[in-house]
């Protein structure tokens, strides 16, 4: 009933153009994320679906309800704000009861639902607390609990787990998605951490400089990136010129390798991506490319081992392998594990072509 | 090093302040021919000048309602308009301007051959007396304080973060739920400052009441100017001056603002 459709949104402010035909349908009850660097036009993306800002051109819709001209207070919208706008002049109780109390919900489900809220953001023994006494990561949990306490059909976060500690975060990361889950309501999330958005979302959208350059499930979004910009933004990855030969075949340094793509004229330029957790450390002569360690660093979970090939270029590999630097060694990856990109290539283009050689390679 | 900054502003509070306090209040206990006495007191908590505080209470308080209920829409439509430093300068510029003289332009026009008068003639009115009333006293005085009721309301207001605005239409409130449970609580501290900066003056004000109300108006800052230059009774005239300090006090203490009871 509420899936959120935007139609070719414009938004200047004064000259500066800040979303540039923004044309993408939010389907009902499921968990989108939108990454972007700082200033690509986020929040106002989020404030015109809240109702905050009136787009300079094109049409918002709720189902089939042009919402436009539908003022916020209107709008079955609850908004987590990026600086949490809580109330001063309100203690932590009062803040959740707002909308409730407008709403003229009964004081006795009011008490029930607060409380509820409360205990889902681990702020029961806070509820007396002013604003000002609180953390950062305490004032997001408030602005949460003051939004999911109404119910809405939909949930717009900005950045709303920024300010909690790892552990805290990843807590309410699960419950969020509970959350989300259990009561079946659209949630929009936006977010800088790529980790995050991975591991929440049904769907992603990476955004540029007030365009959405890629959209889909966090699968698509890392293994088959659009480009190097997509790529680069999520997750990290080796990216190396080639020429397309033909369907299945890509030319790296003058040397053919098997890939999994297709549907490129011969002779295009592309970029060919490998991940550096797909890439295998074999003794040297063993893999495609030999190579030397050039630097080990320790990072918990895995080493990030620098390693360059002979022709001067580094690679980036993730691995619990262990290695030496200086050591001669040499690199090897599955064909399913580099993924091709065509400079320049727009998305519908990019799915088309994927489509079209699905089930063939 | 410190304390040879602070000389200056020790000598100043000395001179202008302490000093002229001490001789209010040592005047205060004398009667007319210099013996020490309390009677002056005595003669205060009499009927006559109780009743001249709550007439200046009343004419205080009537001024700085009034005033309130003008500025605070002002004020609020003004913080939402696009060249709000200008419509706030429009609203200051007449701050500049000696009271004096404004004074006696309301004279021109509430006086009996004045603007309103003539207006009223031309329509087929009679005139009437406006001049040397309790209205055109409070009038007369809200007009003046408006700018200065304005500017703390303004500030405040235009303070306010936007996204709370937002958040509150966000939860539901509408316009006029999201002015009183957020706007105006949020800008209380500013209509505090504008009500002491009104009702304070306010609650003194004499050359007003003696140009604008004749003596229809009779409050404390009359009785001061009364004794002191009439009835040269300066003992009389300290008495209600240490009277009226108190009142001020009180005021300033009863409408304090959080920062400054912290
Ligand atoms: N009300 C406004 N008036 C003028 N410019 C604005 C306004 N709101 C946002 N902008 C500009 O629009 C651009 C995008 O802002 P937005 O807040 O949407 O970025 P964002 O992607 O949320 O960034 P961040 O990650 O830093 O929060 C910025 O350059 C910002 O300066
Ligand atoms: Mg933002």
């Amino acid at each position: 009933m509420t899936e959120i459709r935007l139609q070719n949104i414009h938004q200047y402010f004064d000259d500066a153009h800040i979303l540039k035909n923004i044309d993408f349908t939010f389907s009902e009850g499921k968990f989108y994320t939108i990454l972007g660097p700082s200033g690509c036009g986020k929040t106002t993306l989020l404030k015109i679906i809240g109702g905050f800002v009136n787009p300079t051109s094109g049409d918002l819709y709720f189902g089939d309800k042009k919402m436009n001209d539908i003022p916020a207070n209107k709008r079955q919208v609850n908004t987590v704000f990026q600086d949490y706008a809580l109330f001063p002049h309100l203690n932590v109780y009062e803040n959740v009861a707002f909308g409730l109390k407008i709403k003229k919900v009964s004081k006795s489900e009011r008490d029930e639902r607060i409380k509820e809220a409360l205990r889902f953001t681990n702020l029961t023994d806070f509820k007396e607390r002013d604003i000002e006494s609180l953390s950062g990561g305490q004032k997001q949990r408030v602005a949460i609990a003051r939004a999911i306490v109404n119910e809405p059909d939909i949930l717009l976060l900005d950045e709303s787990l920024s300010a909690l500690d790892h552990n805290l975060r990843v807590e309410m990361q699960y419950e969020l998605k509970e959350l989300q889950q259990k009561l079946g309501i659209t949630f929009i999330f936006v977010t800088h951490d790529q980790e995050e958005a991975l591991a929440l979302s049904d769907e992603i959208l990476v955004m540029d400089r007030g365009h959405i350059v890629q959209a889909g499930s966090p699968k698509d979004i890392y293994d088959e990136p659009l480009n190097r910009y997509v790529a680069d933004f999520i997750g990290e990855s080796n990216i190396v010129e080639g020429e397309m030969l033909e369907d299945g075949k890509v030319s790296i340094y003058g040397r053919a390798y098997e890939c999994v793509d297709g549907g490129v004229k011969r002779g295009t330029p592309v970029e060919v991506m490998v991940r550096p957790e797909d890439i295998i450390l074999k003794p040297a002569g063993e893999g495609h490319l030999n190579v030397t360690v050039d630097s080990i660093l320790f990072r918990g979970v895995h080493y990030e081992i620098c390693v360059l090939d002979e022709d001067g270029y580094e690679w980036v590999i993730h691995t619990t392998q262990r290695s030496e630097e200086g050591k001669k060694v040499s690199i090897y990856f599955d064909k399913e594990n580099m993924h091709i990109m065509v400079p320049g290539e727009k998305e519908e283009e990019f799915n088309e072509r994927l489509e079209s050689y699905e089930g063939i390679l | 090093m410190k304390r040879v900054l602070a000389i200056p502003y020790l000598l100043w509070m000395v001179v202008f302040v302490i000093l002229p306090i001490s001789f209010m209040i040592y005047y205060s206990f004398n009667d007319m021919s210099g013996n020490l006495t309390l009677q002056n007191y005595a003669e205060f908590l009499s009927s006559n000048y109780l009743k001249m505080t709550l007439n200046s209470f009343w004419y205080a308080f009537l001024i700085t309602v009034i005033t309130l209920l003008i500025s605070y829409p002002l004020a609020l439509v003004i913080s939402r308009l696009k060249h709000k430093t200008f419509w706030l300068l429009i609203i200051i510029i007449p701050t500049w301007i000696n009271i004096l003289l404004k004074t006696y332009a309301f004279i021109g026009i509430l006086g009996i051959n004045g603007v309103v008068n003539t207006i009223f003639e031309t329509i087929g009115l009679t005139q009437i007396q406006l001049l040397f009333s309790d209205f055109a006293f409070i009038t007369v005085a809200v007009y003046i304080f408006i700018p200065f009721m304005v500017l703390p309301i303004f500030n405040s207001i235009n303070g306010i973060n936007k996204n709370l605005i937002s958040a509150s239409y966000d939860l539901g409130a509408s316009k006029w739920e999201t002015l009183t449970r957020v706007i105006f609580p949020l800008s209380l501290e500013g209509v505090k400052s504008g009500i002491q900066i009104t009702f304070i003056p306010a609650l003194s004000l004499f050359m007003l009441s003696r140009l604008v109300a004749g003596n229809k108006v009779v409050t404390l800052g009359t009785a001061i100017e009364q004794q002191f230059l009439i009835n040269e009774n300066w003992g009389m005239g300290s008495t209600v001056g240490v009277f009226l300090i108190l009142f001020m006090v009180f005021v300033m203490l009863a409408t304090r603002t959080k920062k400054e009871s912290v």
